[in-house]
């Protein structure tokens, strides 16, 4: 199952995923970039059902982008991540788009912002976050570690951390992951596994 | 008022009664009579300051038997369409009153999706292009309303926009609509200075408005409202009631019998 981690410092957030693609246990891809970028500062980190991560991310970024282009400037982090929510919350009831995902974004006014969404159109900020079977084992950890002046540095230990517990204890751990940053200078892979960053 | 817009006689009457087709010289002549119907309805004027809009407007309905505590007649001219932005209307209120509704309603749409106040231009262009619908299909008369929106927010600061039936809008350092609007806006073409202050712009505005009105200017032929921010940063919206508005009017009373200005 996909695995999500999310962290914010003062003036960063970093995002960390798995790369493994994969049909029953056959493993498809192991390069896999589930960390999609909405625009030059904010990215979406999308687990869940494979259609409905492409369908339902594909679907928000055009949205913001015409909003973008409709009026000239552009969304921040947070109208991003309600206009997100109340999609997930109207299809609900409907045909719900079966994800997870953390928004993470870095807004010149409002400095970095992380919210967590899951399929029922929960949504909340936090300082860490994370979603899928690895999470579980790394929610406490980050718990543990994180704390208000964290720099970019301490962040990707606590991300390393976090992967290294994962392949400690998850059987079916992934072997691969990317983790990006976004900050004032937008957004950019820290580490990938698969290409060695 | 049709004979003004014929160039030959009653030609023009064949392509009047249809809201959304064209004239053969190319005029949408529905657009332009709910354009004169304005014109005939109580001013509305507004000035853009540094630190706030100023919107000004003549009241047309002064019966001393209204009972001014009902709230449908409290205010005839004034309205609050979310807590950053205002509008000022002229024309028929009770097109006016389904436009204000329109507009109350995007503004929490947006809040709803998403989070945030609606910028005020997204606001004037979502009610302009319902306004543009009533021109182009439907076969429905446009709305015979212009207003005149004040509002404020992050992206653009302190904001004044004038919207007409055409669905047409701009956005104004000052701006005058309905009876006397041409006179109005030569006015403060002239009086009006960048960098003007709302202290400035109201006495300005109370001023143009007196021209406009044949009659002299009392607290109950008219209402004063402003967009400001409070110390905390706050925007705030202010209808004026009588005593804070007697001293503007009697200034602009004063300084009319003082130059002598009689309209012909």
């Amino acid at each position: 199952m996909d695995y999500l981690m999310g962290v914010k410092g003062p003036d960063f957030v970093m995002i960390c995923s798995d790369s493994a693609a994969s049909h029953s246990i056959i493993s498809i891809k192991k390069d896999e970039d589930k960390l999609i970028p909405i625009d030059s500062n904010k990215l979406f980190g999308v687990a869940g059902e494979a259609g409905d991560r492409v369908n339902f991310s594909e679907y928000i970024i055009a949205n913001v982008k015409l909003y973008a282009l409709r009026n000239n400037t552009e969304l921040s982090t947070k109208a991003v991540a309600n206009f997100t929510r109340g999609e997930l919350a109207k299809a609900l009831r409907k045909a719900p788009y079966h994800c997870h995902l953390l928004l993470g974004g870095y807004d010149k006014s409002t400095g970095p912002s992380l919210y967590w969404m899951d399929y029922l159109g929960t949504l909340t900020k936090l300082n860490t976050g994370g979603t899928g079977y690895g999470s579980m084992f790394v929610l406490s950890l980050f718990d543990k570690l994180w704390h208000p002046n964290l720099t970019e540095a301490e962040g990707l230990d606590m991300m390393k951390q976090g992967i290294a517990e994962v392949k400690r204890r998850l059987v079916t751990a992934p072997s691969n992951y990317i983790i990006k940053i976004i900050d004032a200078n937008g957004i950019r892979i820290v580490k990938n596994w698969d290409q060695d960053v | 008022a049709a004979q003004l817009f014929c160039t030959s006689a009653n030609m023009s009457r064949r392509y009047d009664s249809r809201t959304t087709i064209f004239s053969p010289e190319g005029r949408l002549y529905q657009v332009e009579y709910a354009m004169e119907a304005i014109s005939n309805a109580g001013a509305a004027m507004g000035v853009l300051a540094k630190d706030g809009v100023v919107l000004v407007a003549e009241k047309k309905i002064t019966s001393k038997l209204l009972d001014t505590k009902a709230v449908g007649v409290r205010r005839e001219k004034m309205y609050k369409l979310d807590d950053h932005i205002a509008c000022a209307v002229a024309g028929i209120t009770a097109d006016a009153n389904i436009l204000i509704n329109i507009c109350r309603l995007a503004a929490q749409q947006y809040h709803l999706a998403y989070q945030d106040p609606i910028p005020v231009e997204q606001l004037v262009q979502s009610v302009c292009d319902t306004k543009q619908g009533y021109t182009q299909f439907g076969g429905q008369r446009p709305f015979g309303v212009s207003l005149l929106y004040a509002g404020w927010d992050e992206h653009y600061g302190f904001q004044l926009y004038q919207s007409d039936p055409s669905g047409n809008y701009g956005g104004w350092k000052a701006a005058a609509i309905g009876a006397g609007h041409a006179a109005a806006n030569n006015v403060l073409k002239t009086e009006y200075k960048e960098d003007i202050t709302l202290a400035e712009a109201i006495p300005l505005l109370v001023k143009v408005l007196s021209k406009a009105m044949d009659t002299s200017l009392s607290a109950d032929k008219m209402e004063i409202a402003t967009m400001t921010k409070d110390a905390s940063g706050k925007v705030v919206h202010r209808i004026f009631d009588s005593a804070e508005m007697q001293p503007f009017i009697d200034a602009a009373n004063a300084e009319k019998a003082a130059t002598g200005a009689a309209a012909p």
